[in-house]
């Protein structure tokens, strides 16, 4: 209950929210009436056009620690039934997934608001850091992420 | 006492190393490890938006380190 993993492979979300719900279902039948889902992927344009990669670096260790840290957090402040986290790290193609984040809860509010939670702070606290790669053959880093509105 | 000290993303590009290990003077905080290892040995100023972590902790400049801590200097994270 409230996983979270990094993996190099390329990720099916969509698959990936199927399975898991399947157990969480089967641990507490009849009592999981919402789920939400996010899922982050690669974009070919950030500030500028052209992207047609990027490598994702993370801290290994440390990474692990605060997306497990985050989802408690969450488990904490909303009524959930359960969470998970999984982000790619690695080489990553333009629309390729990079993150899902997903919650089940009893009622609607607690799914929705704990899914907001888990990608505001991991976007503010996980430690992974985005290399764009530009048709030029260039390569920049992402200095910042975009702040919650 | 001995540091290890790590590195990460552009800051690792910057100094040119991912990882090394230090000797600090007792009570030495996480800016003095910046300034003894080879970011600031290679002249390097830490960036005012750099992150720091002591054994996967975030902690601020300030914070004393002790023998065998692993410090960690890296950008602004970008994940997500």
């Amino acid at each position: 209950m409230m996983k979270s993993w990094i993996t190099e492979k390329p990720l099916k979300p969509w698959e990936l929210v199927a399975d898991y719900e399947r157990e969480v279902i089967a641990r507490l039948p009849g009592k999981t009436g919402a789920s939400a889902v996010f899922t982050g992927s690669m974009r070919d344009f950030n500030e500028e056009e052209g992207i047609t990669g990027l490598t994702l670096e993370h801290f290994p260790g440390m990474t692990e620690k605060y997306l497990q840290k985050i989802l408690e957090e969450a488990g904490q402040q909303w009524s959930l039934n359960d969470a998970i986290i999984v982000h790619r790290v690695g080489n990553i193609e333009v629309d390729d997934c990079i993150v899902l984040v997903a919650a089940w809860s009893a009622r609607r509010v607690a799914a929705f608001e704990a899914a907001r939670y888990l990608i505001e702070e991991l976007k503010s606290r996980a430690p992974f850091w985005k290399k764009e790669r530009f048709n030029d053959g260039t390569e920049r880093w992402v200095e910042s992420n975009t702040p919650r509105e | 006492m001995k540091i290890e000290v790590l590195y990460f993303a552009s800051l690792r590009e910057r100094v040119g190393c991912d990882h090394e290990l230090i000797e600090m003077a007792r009570g030495s905080c996480v800016a003095d490890v910046w300034q003894a290892g080879q970011a600031g040995q290679g002249g390097h100023a830490l960036p005012g938006n750099s992150l720091c972590a002591i054994n996967e902790e975030y902690a601020p400049l300030d914070a004393v380190v002790k023998d065998a801590d692993r410090v960690a200097f890296f950008p602004p994270v970008t994940g997500g």
